[in-house]
């Protein structure tokens, strides 16, 4: 790119960095108090009187429910409080689900919403799933998480078989796609179809430039790849903290789709920016793999990524190989970012979170193959979210990691690797 | 601008608990990362075992002091072991990728709401460093010059972190210049060589990680001793990486390497914490460019600035030699 051009585009980002940056704002305190609705068979209970005493038992205040059920109580500040439910006001044919829980004690802080109180009245009408339906759900969920890491894991494992690098910067990459599209969002204002359509394309350029600016030169440099694995590590903590610097540490969600019903395809439930999600993910991933498998230039990637040297002799042009191959993979750790926003929320440190899976499912499924990464994610995926049918959710990954060792083992190339010598 | 409180502060991180624990945990990945090349990524999970270790055997188990080291000790053993069979046939970035993830895992275990009873969850464990306390030798009183003091606690826990830095040290020059070490130093150069040599290359590379990791956990010791808890989240992965800032910097391969590196590191970052703390207090820096809390982030993008930059430019840090570092591996 010419001088002038490539300043310019810097230029832009720069500006677009400082004016994401002036949204920081901070959050509003609130004050310290506890609220609570009381719902019976769906329906909101009115005219029933709630107290609230100090631990010690002096009084601070009672509240009547609303018409919506609605009732509240501001406290005089932090401290330990318990909150009655006069069952005598309750009306005709309502009770609580425990007789024996109308009295409870809860912690309250400083600043932040009014706490929640939860008094359930009526019989339970929690629908049980059976194991099978669970896992059936679970199974579903797993396949929408594999494909957002299949986004990124296809771009990991392409870059590191056309360049050797294992890039532990990649999370951020995927972090970009989520943040730049939460800013062409919720702070330009764009609908958030189109907003993912334009961070897209974004984050493939600043794929590009990262690796002219940096990779490009240290691979003329001849620096060696332990080196480079140490820089791209070095990179991530620098755009991580530079993510945090400019978002702040909370979580937030994009202006459209935030909370949907779902819709019942059989035993499972899946909103619909679940299928929405699959069905791009899938439509996306499939075009790749068509790419890749008829194109003449999918042919070179494949052959660069194989073997950079032989595909040099051939007469592939190697550079340009990988140009496309960052191109692509930043295009597509920004497309997994974006479905990743909107299936969970975005934050600073979200493609990070992810880059553990990410690495899992590309040694699984092969470092250095596009196929074996698609496997490997789809395997992850279904296998974390099912675990959690018998293993407690915040600790899930570690099925991953387990999985991970596991193959190491007995087929350190992983799944689709080629039977060579790894060591 | 209290230059005076600058200067004392920074002193006091120059030869403080951080210097102490990074040096502690950079001469283990020293053993590994300089003089074996191993690319152990998972330095912090060294550290978390060996503090948790003491904190679980001594606050959950009731069981004595220095039983929960020894209990500690055992762990970073198992964690070597448990860490090394399934990676050490396979090339060096396996080993980087799998010791991220132990690492993580390891943190999320003892983070884990549903193991609370055993780990404290994410809250953590305290009142364990009693029996520690117990030997102290040092009267009560602040000890120092001009506006650098420490308090006895501290006297005692910074004399024992440095007496083990200075007895590590010894031990690593002169394991590294024993034939083991030299096994370990051709292995680093190239292990076909030392293969073809009849050396069972994969027994060496285990010896490596275990003593690496016993050393390095000790540094994990002084951290829950010297703050009296333990918490997961400290035991992350930017524990990893300041580490490998420290070795880098001062030297890879080298016996004074780490304690240098920590040292310097710790001076500087101190240094540019409080300028850039006071600065954003007496209002020389504008608020829409950074607050107060945003010094802290601007502190870790400095470090992984530093380690890119030292990495292109100068791998040999500042005591290294060249042509001894473990960087052209593929």
């Amino acid at each position: 790119m010419r001088r002038p051009a490539r300043a310019v585009l810097l230029g832009l980002i720069a500006l677009f960095l400082v004016v994401l940056g002036l949204d920081a704002a901070p959050a509003l305190a609130q004050d310290a108090g506890v609220q609570g609705t009381l719902v019976n068979k769906g329906k909101p209970v009115q005219g029933v009187e709630i107290g609230v005493t100090t631990k010690g038992g002096k009084p601070v205040g009672t509240a009547t429910t609303d018409a919506t059920g609605h009732w509240e109580v501001k406290v005089p500040g932090a401290g330990d409080y318990k909150i009655t439910l006069r069952d005598d006001t309750l009306p005709e044919g309502v009770g609580l689900r425990f007789p024996d829980r109308k009295t409870l004690t809860v912690p309250v802080f400083e600043g932040g919403q009014p706490r929640v109180v939860l008094f359930p009245l009526g019989k339970s009408t929690r629908h049980v799933q059976s194991t099978f339906d669970r896992g059936l759900q679970l199974t579903v969920e797993g396949i929408q998480f594999g494909l957002i890491i299949a986004m990124a894991a296809i771009g990991l494992s392409l870059i590191f078989g056309t360049t050797g690098l294992v890039n532990f910067a990649h999370g951020e990459l995927i972090t970009l796609g989520g943040l730049i599209c939460y800013w062409f969002n919720v702070i330009a204002g764009i609908q958030l179809v189109g907003a993912a359509v334009i961070t897209v394309v974004v984050c493939g350029l600043l794929g590009w430039l990262q690796d002219s600016v940096l990779w490009k030169q240290l691979r003329r440099k001849g620096t060696g790849l332990v080196a480079m694995l140490v820089v791209s590590i070095g990179l991530s903590i620098v755009l991580r903290y530079f993510y945090l610097y400019l978002f702040g540490g909370s979580t937030r969600s994009y202006a459209q789709y935030q909370a949907q019903e779902g819709i019942s395809i059989g035993p499972v439930d899946i909103p619909p920016k679940g299928l929405f999600s699959i069905v791009i993910s899938v439509t996306v991933l499939v075009l790749v793999g068509l790419a890749l498998l008829k194109t003449r230039f999918g042919k070179a990637t494949r052959a660069v990524s194989d073997n950079p040297a032989l595909a040099a002799a051939s007469g592939i042009n190697v550079e340009s190989v990988i140009r496309l191959v960052w191109i692509a993979g930043g295009a597509l750790a920004g497309l997994g970012g974006i479905l990743l926003g909107m299936a969970q929320q975005v934050s600073f440190q979200m493609g990070f979170q992810l880059l553990l899976l990410v690495f899992a499912a590309v040694i699984l499924g092969g470092l250095g193959t596009a196929f074996g990464a698609l496997v490997g994610s789809l395997v992850v995926g279904i296998f974390v979210q099912v675990s959690t049918l018998v293993v407690a959710p915040e600790l899930k990954n570690v099925g991953a990691l387990l999985l991970l060792i596991v193959i190491l083992l007995f087929r350190p190339q992983g799944i689709l690797g080629r039977a060579e010598r790894v060591g | 601008m209290d230059w005076g409180n600058i200067v004392s502060n920074s002193f006091e991180a120059f030869i403080g608990r951080d210097a102490v624990i990074y040096a502690l945990a950079a001469i283990g990945l020293n053993v590994h990362f300089g003089y074996t090349g191993l690319l152990n990524f998972g330095q912090a999970a060294f550290l978390a075992v060996a503090a948790y270790g003491l904190a679980i055997s001594v606050n959950i188990a009731g069981l004595g002091f220095w039983t929960g080291i020894a209990m500690g000790l055992a762990g970073a053993v198992v964690l070597a072991l448990l860490l090394g069979v399934p990676t050490l046939r396979l090339r060096a970035d396996y080993l980087a990728i799998v010791t991220i993830a132990a690492s993580e895992v390891i943190r999320l275990i003892f983070r884990s709401a549903s193991l609370h009873q055993y780990t404290g969850g994410s809250n953590g464990l305290t009142a364990f460093a009693n029996g520690f306390y117990r030997y102290n030798p040092y009267p009560n009183g602040s000890y120092g010059f001009w506006r650098i003091g420490f308090n006895e606690d501290e006297m005692w826990y910074l004399t024992v972190g440095w007496a083990l830095i200075v007895v590590f040290s010894l031990l690593v020059w002169l394991l590294m210049r024993s034939p083991w070490g030299r096994v370990l130093k051709a292995i680093r150069e190239d292990e076909e060589a030392v293969r073809s040599l009849g050396k069972n290359v994969v027994a060496y590379k285990m010896q490596s990680l275990i003593l690496g990791g016993v050393l390095g956990c000790f540094g994990g010791f002084i951290f829950a001793i010297a703050s009296q808890s333990v918490q997961p989240d400290l035991y992350g992965p930017p524990l990893t990486f300041f580490a490998y800032a420290v070795l880098i910097l001062g030297g890879a391969a080298r016996v004074m390497g780490p304690i240098l590196g920590a040292m310097i590191f710790w001076l500087l970052l101190a240094f540019s914490d409080n300028v850039l703390s006071q600065a954003v207090r007496d209002n020389l820096v504008p608020h829409w460019f950074m607050t107060g809390t945003q010094v802290g982030q601007v502190r870790f993008m400095l470090v992984g600035l530093a380690l890119m930059l030292l990495m292109v430019y100068r791998p040999q840090g500042i005591l290294g030699d060249r042509r001894e570092i473990a960087l052209d591996a593929r």
